[in-house]
Parts: structure tokens; C-alpha cells; sequence
């Protein structure tokens, strides 16, 4: 007993000697870095891990110490570790999803990364949903693309082609309902996926500056603008487009009316591809667009969710931490990480090379060349958190009930008073 | 009396130290000790820090700024307006009431298992088995069985020509279905409290009621439903206290959804604070406020009935 103590002690006394050593060089890294990931879903985990081994192979002085959260839980769990127990690096989201942790001053200023050439060059697309009052307080390691994911196969048995205006796309489901599909799945159980549909009737009929307004609280709920966003909602709605029965399931739930053809379409976010095609769909079988015009003259502009690297405030290893974000964002490990075999994601640095997947490649057209409007993040992280809420609740019960929306938009419009004070 | 006849005479012989001469006052306290600490640090201080909270506007991670009873405005103004609140106060208001139906159906069940037939207990522990299995599960099991398009409720109705009804997605049904759910454990719990007192009843007295013409209905409510009060009381407390925290069968199958209508106090409480979307400390801890006081009224009774019933036993 007394001999294990012992070489532990001198075991514990060498290591300290190595990590002054090392760190009075200044040379390479040392001592512990904790990360905490929620990239909890099988894929995504094998691929930071692989990550954080190949940095790990780099800075073998460096002691990483890994934690996967459940993704959902990673959500409220992120309160009590970031002002408790911080890691030294740890995921979440771009823009305003990340304000309140940036306004409690626990996330670190990060804008020295940012003025590096590296960064700066290869970044440049999404440096303007990392910063808030100025400053970087993050990098982003992926992003992906949303849009219309619709069954090709059934377009070529009904003769249909992809929209390109709002006339065509309802002509197409009125065609689509004359068949006895329905046009459009989606499962609102969890509220964001209404969301979505919001981002691009909004954006597609008043555009994203008065989106990111209406986000941002500068806009009235009962505004006309705003009547008009859900008039054309409500146009998809009372021919019957979407599923019956939408507010029971959850996204995975509605996409088996997709793969048994009962639905053509799903507004969705890229990673809605994996499942589909491991449901058995083909790349013949489907396909993708992007959320047609609406108002013609409005600039197009997408939704393209960004998750991200942050450093605590409170991190004990800010320097490993720093080189850690370093790694991630470079141009090898962004193409490497994105590709199809790990996240099916499409890179954030302009110098990695796209995967070979139809639609990242279709996706990383749109957002580069046809995405003149802007880049949103999503509705839940554009919009303060308890207006998310408030207002994808409200989207949900206008998806059911349309004619309650003078009393819905009321009740955003409170909120609103509210919320932004 | 010996024992203070013998505290005396140690004070006579002036024997040891102050906590020998009061060892038997002190030694219960030093017994209650932990439990009083523990209970005054996990029960009764949260109970004040919470009435605190509710009086600020946090987001729980930065400064929290004062503001009065704002939150208790903002609440009454959310009950005026039929808004969140509203639908929350009067869901709980359904639970409780709905909720009872437990007793009346476990004595029942309890009455129809009590009787010695081959394999009895089989039966006993089958109908026993809704209140093991958990909550979660209970949750998904009759999220499948409501669910619209492959559900077996909507073939069962189906056959007589009904339906299909999405009890789940629509606002005027849901919780009902919920409490449906929530029901299917209790009751069970109910029937083996019953099971339990009906093995306490005593015969004589059932024996005397029959020599005295009593039978079926009168026989039950005059003879042994007086003789199962403890378990009713016991009941009694489990049920409104599982109504009160109704909170995980409503995660699991609705998220308090469609649009908020299937919500009770503790869910919204949940929501406004600590979710995903929550960043209100202080309108979570109003809400708290408000539910505690729904339950002191509860706990109040129980203390008072329990206080009682010691009072006649002494």
C-alpha cells in the first residue's frame, strides 16, 4: 500500500515537473483540457472524437479529458456547468442563442482568433453570427442548409417540376392533393419545426431585413407585413397541404409519410437526409430545392444553423483551449469533418473542399451564389428565447387553427412589449 | 415520574456534566438532529428562497434585478387574459377533481380481488402491475395507444363507427387523455391501500351486520367502508399529492402541447424556468409560489385531520 502511494507521489511530482517544464518553453501544450461536447448522436460523436484524437496526437504533452452530453440536455445543462464547473472548450449555437451566456459574461472573448489571417480570411461568411456587440465570442465548426427535401419520383409520375415562384409551388400541391397525397409533412410536437416554415414565408415575403426586425422585437406582431406572412401560410393551410394530425408527432414522426409517399415534401435541415435514405430512399427518389419566391423582388435569402466552439470565461486552460478552436476551423479538419462519412455538414472555412453528396453540394451552391438576402440562423436561435417560445407556439396553433390568429398575434404582440422591454 | 425522580437524584449527587444531568430532555433532540437539519436545509429554506426569487426578474445566470410583485401581476394578468396561466390553474383544477376517481375505482377493484379463488394472487399482482412500471413508460405506452393514424383507440371506436379522434393534438381532449394515463397507476396504487384494509376488517363486526339484515350496499358503505378510514385517508393524500405533481406524464406525451393547453402549473412552472426556452427565475418561482399555496391548503388539511384523529386516539 504504502509503495503504490509512494510511486504515485513521485508518479504525481514527475508529471508536475514535466508541466512546468513544457510550459516555462512555452513550446507546446500541457496540462489538462476538458471539453465538453453534445454531439451525442452516434455519427457526430465518432467524428469529434476522431477529432479531438488527432489533436491529441499533436499536443501529446496535453491531458484531454472528453464529456458527450445528450444533446437535449446539453440545452439546460449548459447553465449550471458554465458558471459552476466550466470545461475549456464547449459546443452550442451561433447568434442569439448564445446571448445570454455572452451578456452573463461566461463565454471568453474570442476576437483575437478572429483577427488572425487565418480566421479572418477563411471565415469571413460567418463572422457576423458569431459576434454580438462587436466581439467574436466563438468559432463555428459546421453549418448546414435548409430547404425543400421532395420526393422526385413522384414528381416525374405527376409530371411536376420544381417551383420556382409561389404560383407554381401551390399549383404543384394542389396537383399533388388532386392525387390524394398530402404535400407537406411536418411534425410540430416540439414547436421549432413550425419554425421553420415561418423563417420562409417571412423571409420570402418581406425579406430578411424585416425578418431579422421582427426577431428583433423592432416590429409589431400585428403589423400588415407580418398578416401577410401568415395569409400565405394560411393559403397552404386551407387547401389541406399539410399532414392531419401534425401537433402529435415529432420531426423523425412525420418522416415516414415522406417514405411511404403519403407526403411529397418536407421543409426541413440537411440532416433530415440521412434518416430518409436509411429508410430506404434513393438519391432517384430525392431531391431538393429552394423555398421558392414569393414576392417577387425580395432578395433570397436561407436558413443555415450554425453549431459552434466556445471557451468559457471560467476555463482553467484558455491557451489549449485557443489552439483547440485553431484546429478545428483549419481548412484540413473543416473538410474532414464535414464530408459524408461523419457530420454531412457542409465546412465553414472557404479554403475545404465540399463532400461529393448531392445535396451538400446543391446546398453550398445556394447559400454561396443564391443567398444574396442573407443567412439566418433559425428562428428559435435569430429570436430571443422566450419569444422562440412564446411565438412557435402560436405558429403551431395557427397551423391547426387559422382562424384564431387575431387573438395569437395579440398575444405575440404582449410578449413582444414584454420580452424586449 | 421514576425518570425525574432519577434526573434527581443525579442533581443531588451533583453528577457530571450538564449533558448527564439533561441527558433525557437532550438525547430525542440529538436523535431529531439530522432529519430537522436536513429538512430545514432541503425542505423549508427553498420554500423562502423561492418566495424570495419570485420577487426578481432573473434569467439565472446574470445580476437579478428587484421588482416587487410584478411577476404576481404579470401572472394575474396572464389569469385575466385566459393566457398560459389560466390554462395551467385550471388543468390542475381537472387533475385534482378527475384524478380522485382512483379511490371510488381501486375500492372497487379491490372489493372484486378480495376473495380466495384458485390463483388469486396472479390476478392481484396483474392488476398491481400499472403502478410499477414507470411513469415514462405508462407516458409512451398511452401516447401509442391515442396516437391517430396506428393507435388502437381509434380502431376500438372505429368498430362502433366513431372517431378517428386525436386526443393528444387537440386542446378540448388532451388532458383528459392525459389524466386517462395518469389514472391507470393510480388506481392501482389505490387498490392495493384497499386490499390491504380489507384484510384488517374486521369479521364480527361483519358478522353482526349480517345477523342484522345488512347486505350488498348498505352492508358496504355502513360496515366496511368505516373500518377501511386509514386507508382512505392514505388514499386520499397519495392521490391529490400524485394530481399536484402531475409533471411527467405531460412531459413525456405532450411537452404541455398542442400550443400550451394541456399545462399545469408545475409543467409551466418547468418551462418558464429551467427549459430549454426558460430564462425566468423569477416568474418559475411565482408560479412555485402560487402552487404551494394550492397545496398548503391540502397539507393543512391533512395536518389538521391527522392532529385530530391523534387527539380522539388518546
Amino acid at each position: 500500500m504504502r509503495s503504490i502511494l509512494k510511486a504515485s507521489i513521485a508518479a504525481l511530482g514527475l508529471a508536475a515537473m514535466t508541466v512546468g517544464g513544457t510550459s516555462a518553453s512555452g513550446q507546446s501544450l500541457s496540462g489538462d483540457l476538458k471539453i465538453f461536447l453534445d454531439t451525442s448522436n452516434p455519427a457526430p460523436r465518432a467524428t469529434m472524437e476522431a477529432v479531438i484524437a488527432r489533436f491529441q496526437a499533436n499536443h501529446p504533452d496535453l491531458n484531454i479529458e472528453t464529456t458527450v452530453i445528450d444533446r437535449e440536455e446539453y440545452k439546460t445543462q449548459i447553465r449550471n456547468f458554465l458558471t459552476a464547473n466550466p470545461p475549456d472548450v464547449a459546443t452550442w449555437y451561433a447568434a442569439n442563442r448564445m446571448r445570454p451566456y455572452v451578456e452573463a459574461g461566461l463565454f471568453e472573448d474570442v476576437s483575437d482568433l478572429w483577427d488572425e489571417p487565418e480566421i479572418a480570411e477563411n471565415l469571413a461568411s460567418t463572422k457576423g453570427a458569431m459576434t454580438i456587440d462587436g466581439k467574436q465570442w466563438g468559432v463555428p465548426y459546421s453549418y448546414y442548409q435548409w430547404g425543400v427535401y421532395y420526393r422526385k419520383d413522384i414528381y416525374e409520375e405527376l409530371g411536376l417540376n420544381e417551383p420556382s415562384n409561389w404560383d407554381e409551388f401551390k399549383a404543384n400541391c394542389e396537383a399533388i392533393l388532386a392525387s390524394g397525397r398530402k404535400c407537406y409533412t411536418i411534425g410540430t410536437k416540439f414547436l421549432w419545426t413550425a419554425g421553420g416554415w415561418f423563417d420562409y414565408l417571412n423571409m420570402r415575403t418581406n425579406g430578411f431585413d424585416f425578418h431579422m426586425q421582427l426577431a428583433g422585437g423592432e416590429v409589431s406582431w400585428e403589423d400588415d407585413r407580418v398578416r401577410q406572412t401568415f395569409a400565405n401560410w394560411r393559403e397552404l393551410i386551407d387547401m389541406g397541404g399539410f399532414i392531419d394530425n401534425h401537433q402529435t408527432y415529432s420531426w423523425q414522426e412525420a418522416l415516414p409519410f415522406m417514405v411511404n409517399g403519403d407526403a411529397v415534401h418536407y421543409l426541413m435541415g440537411n440532416f433530415a437526409v440521412a434518416p430518409l435514405r436509411d429508410a430506404g430512399l434513393t438519391d432517384d427518389q430525392l431531391d431538393f430545392y429552394q423555398f421558392p419566391v414569393i414576392t417577387p423582388g425580395v432578395a433570397l435569402s436561407e436558413d443555415a444553423p450554425t453549431d459552434t466552439f466556445h471557451i468559457p470565461a471560467n476555463a482553467a486552460n484558455k491557451e489549449a483551449g485557443r489552439e483547440f478552436l485553431r484546429f478545428v476551423v483549419s481548412a484540413d479538419e473543416q473538410t474532414e469533418i464535414n464530408n459524408g462519412n461523419n457530420l454531412g455538414q457542409l465546412p465553414v472555412n472557404a479554403m475545404s473542399s465540399v463532400d461529393d453528396d448531392k445535396f451538400l453540394n446543391e446546398g453550398f451552391a445556394m447559400l454561396s451564389s443564391n443567398s444574396p438576402g442573407g443567412v439566418a440562423q433559425f428562428w428559435d436561435r435569430d429570436a430571443p428565447a422566450e419569444m422562440a417560445k412564446v411565438s412557435m407556439e402560436g405558429f403551431q396553433e395557427f397551423m391547426v387553427k387559422p382562424d384564431n390568429l387575431d387573438r395569437i398575434l395579440g398575444k405575440l404582440e404582449r410578449a413582444r412589449k414584454r420580452i424586449y422591454k | 415520574m421514576s425518570e425525574s425522580s432519577l434526573q434527581d437524584v443525579r442533581a443531588v449527587n451533583g453528577g457530571g456534566s450538564w449533558f448527564h444531568r439533561n441527558q433525557i430532555a437532550v438525547t430525542p433532540w440529538l436523535f431529531l438532529a439530522p432529519g430537522v437539519l436536513f429538512f430545514i436545509f432541503y425542505v423549508i429554506s427553498p420554500i423562502f428562497q423561492s418566495f424570495n426569487v419570485s420577487l426578481y426578474d432573473w434569467d439565472g445566470l446574470g445580476e437579478a434585478e428587484y421588482i416587487g410583485l410584478q411577476n404576481y401581476q404579470d401572472l394575474y394578468w396572464e389569469f385575466v387574459d385566459r393566457d398560459a396561466f389560466f390554462v395551467s390553474l385550471k388543468n390542475n383544477v381537472i387533475w385534482l377533481f378527475l384524478y380522485l376517481l382512483a379511490i371510488p375505482v381501486g375500492l372497487m377493484i379491490a372489493l372484486f380481488l378480495n376473495q380466495n379463488v384458485w390463483g388469486i394472487r396472479l390476478y392481484k399482482s396483474l392488476f398491481f402491475f400499472p403502478f410499477v412500471i414507470s411513469q415514462v413508460v405508462v407516458g409512451l405506452v398511452f401516447t401509442w395507444f391515442y396516437d391517430p393514424t396506428f393507435g388502437l383507440l381509434n380502431t376500438i371506436i372505429g368498430w362502433v363507427g366513431l372517431g378517428p379522434i386525436n386526443v393528444l393534438g387537440d386542446e378540448r381532449f388532451v388532458t383528459y387523455g392525459i389524466i386517462a394515463a395518469g389514472l391507470w397507476p393510480q388506481t392501482a396504487y389505490c387498490m392495493i391501500l384497499y386490499l390491504t384494509g380489507l384484510n384488517a376488517v374486521d369479521p364480527e363486526q361483519v358478522e353482526a351486520g349480517r345477523l342484522d339484515g345488512a347486505k350488498g350496499w348498505k352492508m358496504l358503505w355502513h360496515v366496511i367502508i368505516p373500518q377501511l378510514k386509514p386507508a382512505t385517508f392514505i388514499a386520499f393524500v397519495v392521490t391529490i399529492i400524485g394530481a399536484l405533481r402531475s409533471f411527467d406524464l405531460i412531459s413525456i406525451m405532450t411537452q404541455g402541447g398542442p400550443f400550451g393547453s394541456s399545462r399545469v402549473l408545475a409543467f409551466y412552472m418547468f418551462e418558464v424556468a429551467l427549459s430549454e426556452y426558460g430564462f425566468r427565475m423569477g416568474y418559475g418561482a411565482a408560479i412555485a409560489v402560487v402552487l404551494f399555496l394550492i397545496m398548503l391548503c391540502f397539507i393543512a388539511y391533512f395536518l389538521w385531520s391527522m392532529w385530530k384523529e391523534e387527539k380522539g386516539a388518546r
